[in-house]
Parts: C-alpha cells; sequence; structure tokens
C-alpha cells in the first residue's frame, strides 16, 4: 500500500494514525541507501513545488517531493545553482524515476564543490517536518544566518526520515558561475595525484572541484582540478596552477562549459561504477590518507577505484561480500557500504558503526522524535 | 529579565561544594571567594549580573571530566564560560551555578596544512587560531567582531559569524571535529579530520547549543589559503533605501563579494569620531569587500561599481592601499566599541531577508521615534544579518525597560517579515522569552527533546535558550 498525501497535514495524519512501519520515499532513485526498510510506502511526492524563490536574497523553498530538476531549472534561469552539486544515484543503482529534493537533504547527498561552497547541510537553512508523532514541525527558516535555538536544520539532514518525514526543505544558493575550467594532468600515481590535488587546494585559488581516477576514460589514470568564477579570473588561475605544477607534467586545460560540465558530472555521479557488479563502498578519510587506503583496498582486490574531495572522498568496487570497511584499519574516517545485497549489508553494517555513547545519544533521539518506531526503521541500522 | 530563583540548599552547601572542587582540581583552579567570583558575574551583556557560587578553571579534558561528573553528582547547575563576550548572556550565571570556564585550555595540538586542519584547545581566542596559521598565509575564516577575545568554544556554542561569512559561512561550516564532555562526564569524539562523520549530524546540532549539550574541549577546524589580495570599496548613499537596493543588485548580478557591511549615519559618524576611517559623512555606507589577484579584483570591482552607479552613490572610492583597507574595516569592527563611547546601548542581531532590507529600516525609523530612543544600524547586508544599537541611558531609571521593550518590537518585526530573532550572537537569556515569537510550543519542544537526550537533568546552561515557562518542569526536577 501507498500513501500519498498532498498536504502536510495530510502526512501528519498518516503517521499519527499508522500502526505499523512507514517506508519514506520521495522518487525513489536513492533506495539502495541504507538497509531496506520493510512497511507501507509514504511517499512525499504530492508535496511538490517551488512557494519561494527570490534571487536577490539568494533563497529558494520548496516542497519536499520537488524533483531536483525542476529547482536546478529555476535557479538556472536566474544564473544561479545549488551550492552542493547533489549527486544523482540513477546511475550508481540503475533507478529510474525523478529525484526529488526531499530524497537528496535526507541522504544528505552532496557533490564535488563539497570541498569548496560546503555540503548538503551547509546550504539548508530551513526545514518543515512532521516527527514520529504526527506533529508538524519547523526549523531554521528561510535566512542564511539564523542561530535562533538549536540547529535541527543539520540533524534532519541526513537522518534518512528516521526523525520526521520532511515536507518542505530551504535552501541558500549561490551564483553560477561565468565561466569554469578544468585543469588536468595525465598519468599520476594516487600519490601524485593527491599532492597535486593539496597544491591546488592550499593554493589562493579557491578550488571548487579536485578529484583523481585511477582509471580515466580512456582506462588511464587522470586527475582533475576545477576553477569557477569570472571569465579572466578563472583564465588567471588555470594558467598560475598550471605552472605551479609543471613538474607533474604538462596539464590539458577544458574551459568548454559542456565539457567541464560532463566531467564534473561524472566525478559526481562515480560514472564507472554503474551497471556493473560487485559492491560499492564510499569512504571519507583525512585526504592525504587516501592513497593508503587505495593501497589496501586493492588488496582487498578493489576492480575499481576513484578519488574526490581532494583525496578524501574514496569511491570503491569490490567483490561481492567482502569487507571492505576493514581496508580503513589504522586509518581515521567511516565507511559506507552504498551497494550491496542484503546480507552483506546485514553482515558488515551499511554504516560505520557509532562508539557506545554516541550510539546511546542516537536511540535517545530517535526514541524521542519516532518513540513509536514507525519511521524507516532500521534503515540505519 | 527574570532569572530562576537560585537553590537555596546549595548555597547552603557552598563550603563543601567548594572543598570537593579542590579535591579534584588544583587550587588556583578554583575561584570561590565572592570578591574573586565577581570577575564571572556577567559576560557582554552587562546590564545583568550575578556572581556564580564558584568559578573553575580546568587545565584538561579529564579536569573537566572530574568536574562535571562532581556536578551531576551534586546536582549542581553547570555554566560554561569561553572569554565571556556573548552579547545574549549565555554565560550569565545564576548564584547557585558553577562557571566551568576554558580559558586555560588554550594550546594548539595540531596543524596540518596540506588537509587544511588545524586541532585546537577551544580556551584559544578566535583570532590566535589565525594567529598560528597566518605565517603560512592560511586564516580561519569565521570573524566575530570580538575576535581579538571571544574563544572559540564560545563561538561553536553560538556558531558565530562575522563579517566575511557571506562567501566563507559561519562557525558550524567551518568546524570539523569537537572533543565534548557530556554532563555524565563521558569523552565523545563528534568529526574530525575527514568530512561528514556517520550517523546523525551530532556536531551540526551542538554547534549554536549556547552550551546547553556538553562542553566542548577541542576542536578540528578548517583553515584556507589567504586570498592573494583584497580590497574593500566604501559606497555612500542618500538614502538607507537605495543603499538596500544597491545590495540586492549587486547579489543579483553574480558576483558574490566576501563581504557586504552597511552603516548608517549615526553609526558612521561615531565611528569616524573614534577610528578617523576616512568614512563620508553620508545617509549610509556600504563597504563591499573582493578577494584574488590584482586583475581578479579589478574584474569584480568593474562589475560592482557600474551596478553602485546606477544608483547614483554620493560617494564611491575604492581603497588605494592595503592600509587604507585595514583603517576601513578597523572602523566597522570597531563600530560597537564606538557607540559604547557615546552612549550605553543594546545590540540586537535578527536577521531578516535581503529584499525586506528598506521595509524594515523604515520601521525601525518610525519604531525609534514612537519608543523615544534612537536607534543605530551597523550589519552585515549581504546576507540580512541586521545590527541595529538602541541607544539608552543605564542611569536613568526605566531606561533599560523600555530600550528592551523596543529590541523586543523589532524582533518582532524581523520574525514578521520572514527572518529570525538572531543571526549569530545566540538566544542566551536576551531572545529567550521571545522564542515563541518565531517558533511553536511543538517546535520548541523538540528542541528540548535534544537536551533532554544529552543532559537529562537539564543542569547544563539551563535557564537559557527556552522561555522559562517551558522549561520549569524540566529544571525542576534537577
Amino acid at each position: 500500500m501507498t500513501h500519498m498525501p498532498n498536504s502536510s497535514a495530510e502526512l501528519a495524519e498518516i503517521i499519527a494514525t499508522a500502526d505499523g512501519p512507514l517506508r519514506v520515499e520521495g522518487g525513489g532513485t536513492r533506495s539502495g541507501l541504507g538497509n531496506r526498510v520493510e512497511g507501507e510506502v509514504l511517499s512525499v511526492s504530492g508535496l511538490s513545488g517551488i512557494s519561494l524563490y527570490e534571487p536577490g536574497a539568494l533563497t529558494i523553498v520548496a516542497g519536499a517531493g520537488t524533483p531536483v530538476q525542476v529547482i536546478e531549472d529555476a535557479l538556472s534561469s536566474e544564473g544561479q545553482r545549488l551550492p552542493f552539486e547533489p549527486m544523482d544515484h540513477r546511475g550508481l543503482f540503475g533507478t529510474k524515476g525523478v529525484p526529488t529534493i526531499g530524497g537528496v537533504v535526507a541522504c544528505a547527498v552532496s557533490g564535488p564543490r563539497r570541498i569548496q561552497a560546503g555540503a548538503c547541510r551547509d546550504s539548508l537553512i530551513g526545514v518543515k517536518f512532521v516527527d514520529g508523532k504526527g506533529a508538524q514541525l519547523k526549523n531554521g527558516g528561510r535566512v542564511m544566518k539564523n542561530v535562533t535555538g538549536y540547529d535541527l536544520v543539520k540533524l534532519m539532514c541526513g537522518a534518512y526520515g528516521t526523525l520526521g518525514v520532511l515536507t518542505e526543505v530551504a535552501f541558500k544558493v549561490l551564483p553560477a558561475a561565468e565561466a569554469t575550467a578544468t585543469v588536468m594532468f595525465d598519468g599520476l600515481t594516487d600519490v601524485q595525484a593527491v599532492e597535486v590535488m593539496s597544491h591546488g587546494l592550499t593554493s589562493p585559488y579557491d578550488v571548487s572541484g579536485a578529484a583523481h581516477l585511477p582509471a580515466g576514460p580512456d582506462g588511464t589514470p587522470v586527475t582533475m582540478i576545477r576553477l569557477e568564477g569570472l571569465t579572466q579570473s578563472v583564465a588567471y588561475r588555470a594558467m598560475s596552477l598550471t605552472e605551479q605544477l609543471a613538474r607533474f607534467g604538462q596539464a590539458r586545460v577544458e574551459t568548454g562549459a559542456d565539457a567541464c560540465k560532463a566531467i564534473w558530472a561524472g566525478v559526481r555521479d562515480v560514472e564507472g561504477f554503474g551497471g556493473t557488479g560487485g559492491d560499492v563502498w564510499r569512504y571519507s578519510v583525512k585526504p592525504d590518507d587516501g592513497p593508503e587506503l587505495g593501497r589496501a583496498l586493492a588488496r582487498k582486490g578493489a576492480q575499481r577505484h576513484a578519488y574526490d574531495w581532494g583525496g578524501g572522498l574514496v569511491w570503491a568496487l569490490l567483490p561481492e561480500g567482502s569487507d571492505g570497511r576493514a581496508a580503513l584499519d589504522g586509518l581515521g574516517g567511516h565507511a559506507t557500504l552504498i551497494r550491496a545485497e542484503d546480507q552483506t549489508k546485514a553482515r558488515f553494517g551499511t554504516f560505520h558503526p557509532e562508539p557506545a555513547p554516541l550510539a546511546r545519544i542516537s536511540s535517545g533521539l530517535r526514541a524521542k522524535f519516532d518513540p513509536k518506531g514507525l519511521l524507516n526503521p532500521g534503515i540505519m541500522g | 529579565m527574570e532569572m530562576p530563583v537560585p537553590d537555596a540548599s546549595i548555597l547552603a552547601r557552598k563550603d563543601q561544594i567548594v572543598a570537593g572542587l579542590r579535591q579534584i582540581l588544583p587550587d588556583d583552579a578554583v575561584i570561590s571567594d565572592p570578591n574573586e567570583t565577581r570577575a564571572y558575574e556577567c559576560d557582554g551583556l552587562a546590564a545583568y549580573r550575578c556572581p556564580p557560587l564558584a568559578a573553575v578553571l580546568p587545565s584538561t579534558t579529564q579536569e573537566v571530566v572530574d568536574v562535571l561528573k562532581f556536578c551531576k553528582a551534586q546536582g549542581l547547575p553547570v555554566v560554561p564560560r569561553g572569554s565571556g563576550t556573548s552579547l545574549a548572556g549565555g554565560a550569565l550565571p545564576t548564584a547557585d551555578s558553577i562557571i566551568v570556564g576554558v580559558a586555560r585550555l588554550n594550546d594548539v595540538l595540531e596543524t596540518d596544512y596540506a588537509n587544511r586542519v588545524i586541532r585546537v584547545q577551544t580556551g584559544r581566542t578566535n583570532l590566535s587560531v589565525t594567529g598560528a596559521v597566518e605565517d603560512h598565509d592560511f586564516f580561519y575564516a569565521p570573524d566575530p567582531s570580538s575576535q581579538l577575545a571571544c574563544a572559540i568554544a564560545g563561538n561553536i556554542a553560538m556558531n558565530s559569524g562575522g563579517a566575511h561569512c557571506l562567501k566563507y559561512g559561519v562557525t558550524t561550516n567551518n568546524l570539523l571535529g569537537v572533543t565534548l564532555v557530556t554532563m555524565d562526564g563521558e569523552v565523545v569524539e563528534l568529526g574530525g579530520a575527514h568530512l561528514d562523520a556517520p550517523g546523525y549530524d551530532l556536531l551540526g546540532v551542538l554547534c549554536g547549543s549556547e552550551g546547553q549539550l556538553g562542553i566542548v574541549t577541542e576542536a578540528s577546524l578548517r583553515i584556507l589559503r589567504k586570498p592573494e589580495g583584497a580590497r574593500p570599496v566604501l559606497m555612500g548613499f542618500d538614502s538607507n533605501e537605495v543603499a538596500g537596493a544597491c545590495v540586492s543588485d549587486i547579489i543579483k548580478a553574480g558576483v558574490l563579494p566576501v563581504a557586504i557591511e552597511f552603516m548608517d549615519r549615526p553609526c558612521i559618524r561615531a565611528c569616524e569620531a573614534f577610528v578617523h576611517a576616512g568614512y563620508p559623512d553620508v545617509e549610509a555606507l556600504l563597504i563591499v569587500e573582493v578577494e584574488g589577484s590584482e586583475a581578479e579584483i579589478k574584474e569584480q570591482l568593474d562589475k560592482i561599481t557600474a551596478i553602485a552607479r546606477t544608483h547614483n552613490p554620493v560617494e564611491l572610492r575604492e581603497s588605494a592601499s592595503s592600509d587604507e583597507s585595514a583603517l576601513i574595516w578597523k572602523g566597522r569592527k570597531a563600530a560597537f566599541g564606538a557607540m559604547g563611547q557615546i552612549n550605553d546601548y543594546m545590540c540586537l542581531d535578527g536577521t531578516i531577508p535581503v529584499s525586506q532590507l528598506p521595509f524594515v529600516l523604515r520601521r525601525i525609523e518610525e519604531l525609534s521615534k514612537e519608543f523615544g530612543l534612537d536607534v543605530a544600524n551597523v550589519f552585515h547586508a549581504g546576507d540580512g544579518n541586521m545590527h541595529p544599537l538602541i541607544l539608552f541611558d543605564a542611569n536613568k531609571p526605566g531606561d533599560l525597560e523600555i530600550c528592551e521593550a523596543l529590541g523586543a518590537e523589532i524582533l518582532k518585526l524581523c520574525v514578521e517579515v520572514g527572518g529570525c530573532l538572531t543571526g549569530e550572537h545566540g538566544v542566551g537569556i536576551e531572545k529567550r522569552d521571545l522564542m515563541l515569537t518565531q517558533y511553536t510550543e511543538g517546535d520548541i519542544a523538540a528542541q528540548m527533546a535534544v537536551k533532554d537526550v544529552f543532559d537529562p537533568q537539564w543542569l547544563l546552561n539551563p535557564a537559557k535558550v527556552f522561555p522559562l515557562a517551558t522549561t520549569e518542569t524540566r529544571r525542576a526536577a534537577a
């Protein structure tokens, strides 16, 4: 059975009268994230539409079921964009359908620009949601600086719907870049690549993307640094970086808007990990630990791995049923099992285990916000 | 401003409590002499004062653990304190409370340029974090006006902002991890040098929780490479409304400056008299700053000044040297101090949608006349974070009350136009009882539920943030 409320009030009524678990859904394109949830479907796709967009205030507010594309089109018509560049999971999971903005927030989805413009949670300035008791609540608002009371906006972002079902979200947006350049180096080792990316990220050139594919489109390594901004400024920074990094080889500089867009969409959506067999793991580590993790992954038989965020975000394709988390041994950071059979997720845990005091706080929060355990129970483990 | 009646049984046990604290801390870390506790009787909201029962100054995370365990066992309210610069009364004690100050926790623990992160103890001042990395041309971005004095602990508690957060974000956007001591005396690590910790975003909810969820003893902060250069341009207008429209046009045009600051005439005059920053005597002044190489600065300023010219500025002047730039910022950052030289004032910090700027400024002027107190305005215009300064005479009976009533009206106005009560200073005691103008009781209950999980006895900074009436039963249960 599928519930499809058309208003926050209807949604609240469904939760208030529910007597069993609800599987919260937007467009269903990210349904592979987290653990499988059994229950009646509660779809927010009826809560769709932009309710406020003020380009002069850099603010947009929309229903949780609003397609991401609708938001991106509206912003783009005013020369603006979502700063955090949310990933599209359809390629990775082979899902159809329409990604919604509520799903982006619930799963805290960010892309390559996360290192410069912040994550989804950093752009999110307000939420409305219905908690597990059926109460319609809000936190934050529509202004970009707001410290009035606790920041439950952050708490709701990445809670996978377990603390409340999002009905409306508000973002701070940014002007889209007038120009983009991608500075590319070929044939680097992982260690060299992280050195190049670190140089870019510690330069004054405001790098907005730093990724390395040990096996790029033609099967050989490519390291990519993105620069965005005003046209002359981008050209100046691309030239400076190329000169400063000449010891790593002659860089290629791509300045075509469409070509750059395609390159970074590929990085964002981990192209090459979709339609393959095997399990997909995602790691967040200290950037210069990236190459060591890469070596450990190779020892575990990884068929493919890729770096984003200057080395701090590592994706790996491992043989089915591998313990990918063990590759982190001795390193800090954390690992998430993104794509695998249910039994593999059950065996190794989808999310990184929390230390006991944190686990107590997390379950304490769940008990407060969803005392009957109705909302996506078990999705986070 | 009402504060809870102190617990007489705690006051009666003072000697025994102080003796207990001395058993777990070195002698010089426990302050109980009434002459000395007076140093902790207020913060930046100096209209309200009350010395604590005692103040303690731990030097290690373990000492914080020991103190909190002791306070929990004894049922003592704890008021965490950074440098005591809160403008909202966030560090105001009650007579039955123990101040836990982090002033002695001020070391840099690790500097990691390759990974762009610094690990510090949280008693360290904001500016000295930048001081620790500027030899390598790095900086820590959040820059509250009090940055010379304010501690990172307080920045985290209040999620402090600053003039440059239009580009770089506020504390929460630059905080990667913390060591948190809970009221149970448990040490919890949240986040670290990697991005986006697993599980719920507890770091996100901790930042800005005003010392009510735990005491943060260490923090990992994002550090950034300094831009090659920066340059402010001064724009003078003969009306606040035109200046407000200019701000909106700049933002819409797609060049995002790192800062857009706004000052009105009373504030301009006070700052000019105090610092001699070279400000023109106009109705409204904008300081717009851009960053980059020489050519990049020029490219941005060309666009920005072209927009400004369409609004017929009375004055349009780019800074001609780094000395002049420093002076321009010195004037702006000294605004509160300058106003303080000529008057007592109360500083508000409601945020509004930028589009509402002209209307709100006009309405503040009307309210100011209605209440008979002058209001000066200086604020972060790019993000709509207002700072109306209400001028009053603390020695004149009744003036403070009129000032507070006017302040409440201005904050309600901010909420009415779609904004909020506080953009960067926090709720503290100052805006506590206005929370219900912005949030429903249900919204507030959801926030309090978070505190219930972290601090079920409501011992940490208990009389802050939420209206006293709504927290009464929880505090009484302590």
